[in-house]
């Protein structure tokens, strides 16, 4: 895990809140994304499997930004102020 | 499942639909006569199937999803009360560096292991792929001599081969005389066996149909909708197929097509099938229409169901009560389902939201339930004291 002392933000969507008890933002530590997601995880247990594979890929219909960019890779790198959102993509029926 | 088929149950039962849009429980009166639906559980799940724990009657297992959110397994240890996720659910392994691995799309099957094993659990996944949990479904392991043999992609084909939303491992199967002895049905795949606790497979599908496969005969490759064992016989397997109904008695290794008793005018397709729970020779099946683009739907749209009280040698129509005019009813492989009642209880639930029952074996029929959401399978429970 980072050394980083700064904790970059996650936004949780309304479909992984049940996980976080509510709430819509979650501050952790990491290098990486796969890192954040990794003491996101260990905080509150099966909620990175409910978007990320067991592939390490970014499910069919979720979509993961690092500073508003959207990304695939879980080896992103994180900056001091970086915000990550967990976006429920479009899906319909 | 654990089968203590040659007993009556008296009294309530419930009935546990995994719909399309979360888990129902339905209750009966002492008599049956009366129903009362409990639920949604996890409204806006994908509930393909829950089911009750014969050995306890109380831990409940939910298959899980929802249309952005992952595959999981929820767990009640007291009969539905409360829920807690899976610590672990079925995943497959990840795959070497540079290697595609596999993703488990949904859970789509349950079965409760064998009495003598009062906490293993069985899982079958869309795609095909089989898991066990031996601590009553917390934590979840990948059965290697299946998910990870060299052949596997070659018994379950590629995406050409798959169910419109993915291919399915169904229908698994602990053999209530030798906990060692499964059987799983896979759509696509057909049916295999292992008598090892699942560390080795043998193809279980000379006899049946492929029509869909140029190959005469194949090994493998069949679309079992439904496979039942017997709660009578281990030996006697029954299986609803894409192509027909089936009937086999071990240790042959030959499917016989009791489907060809069928009216010609109805034929012998259809998703779902339910076996009698003291009777090796009565079975229920709920035919569809196979037209040119199959429909799918009930024949001519008047709903039957279709009984054999001579181990496939006949067939009998069961319609009092059901719509015999734009009844235009879809039953899915696991929504049909049986109770251990004297008079045994049948009953389906359709794509439309509705539950139909029978007290009187299928002599006739009376709705239950309407207005619930796409249903995906129906299970008898009978909840403990």
């Amino acid at each position: 895990m980072s050394e980083l002392s700064t904790k970059v933000c996650i936004h949780i969507p309304t479909h992984l809140s049940a996980y976080t008890g509510g709430e819509s933002q979650v501050m952790v530590g990491g290098a990486t994304l796969g890192e954040a997601l990794a003491e996101l995880d260990q905080r509150f247990p099966g909620i990175r499997f409910r978007f990320i594979t067991e592939q390490d890929e970014v499910r069919e219909h979720m979509k993961v930004f690092v500073d508003r960019e959207q990304v695939f890779d879980l080896h992103t790198p994180l900056g001091e102020t970086s915000e990550i959102h967990i976006i429920a993509a479009l899906s319909g029926g | 499942m654990a089968s203590n088929g040659a007993t009556i149950h008296q009294g309530e039962v419930a009935l546990l639909l995994g719909t399309i849009k979360g888990g129902f429980v339905l209750r009966s009166s002492a008599s049956r006569s009366q129903w009362k639906t409990e639920g949604p559980f996890y409204l806006g799940s994908k509930v393909h199937h829950m089911v009750l724990d014969p050995r306890d009657g109380k831990t409940m297992l939910m298959a899980a999803r929802t249309g952005h959110l992952g595959p999981t397994v929820f767990r009640s240890t007291d009969a539905g009360k409360s829920w807690k996720e899976a610590e672990q659910p079925p995943a497959f392994p990840k795959a070497e560096e540079g290697k595609k691995g596999l993703s488990v799309d949904h859970v789509f099957w349950l079965t409760p292991g064998h009495a003598s094993e009062p906490n293993v659990w069985y899982a079958g996944s869309s795609p095909q792929g089989l898991f066990r949990s031996e601590d009553g479904g917390a934590t979840w392991q990948g059965v290697a001599g299946f998910n990870e043999h060299p052949d596997r992609i070659k018994w379950v084909g590629g995406e050409q081969d798959y169910t419109p939303d993915g291919g399915k491992m169904h229908s698994v199967i602990v053999s209530h005389a030798d906990a060692n002895h499964l059987y799983i049905g896979m759509s696509s795949g057909g049916v295999f066996e292992s008598k090892d606790r699942g560390a080795t497979w043998t193809p279980l599908n000379k006899g049946c149909a492929a029509d869909f496969i140029p190959t005469p005969d194949p090994e493998y490759g069949h679309d079992p909708h439904c496979v039942q064992m017997s709660p009578v016989d281990a030996n006697v397997l029954y299986q609803q197929n894409h192509c027909g109904i089936y009937r086999i008695d071990r240790p042959s290794n030959e499917w016989v097509r009791i489907g060809e008793n069928m009216p010609k005018e109805v034929g012998d397709v259809g998703f779902p099938m339910t076996l009698h729970p003291r009777d090796v020779d009565s079975a229920w099946v709920f035919p569809m229409s196979a037209l040119d683009v199959w429909p799918r739907v009930s024949p001519n749209g008047e709903a039957a169901a279709y009984v054999t009280r001579d181990g496939g040698k006949s067939w009998q129509r069961q319609d009092k009560g059901l719509p015999q005019e734009h009844g235009w009813l879809t039953v899915k492989r696991q929504c049909m389902a049986i109770d251990r009642c004297e008079s045994a209880g049948l009953y389906f639930g359709t794509t439309g939201g509705e539950v139909w029952a029978s007290l009187d074996e299928g002599e006739s029929w009376q709705q239950i339930a309407q207005h619930l959401p796409h249903i995906y399978s129906v299970e008898v429970a009978e909840f403990a004291a």
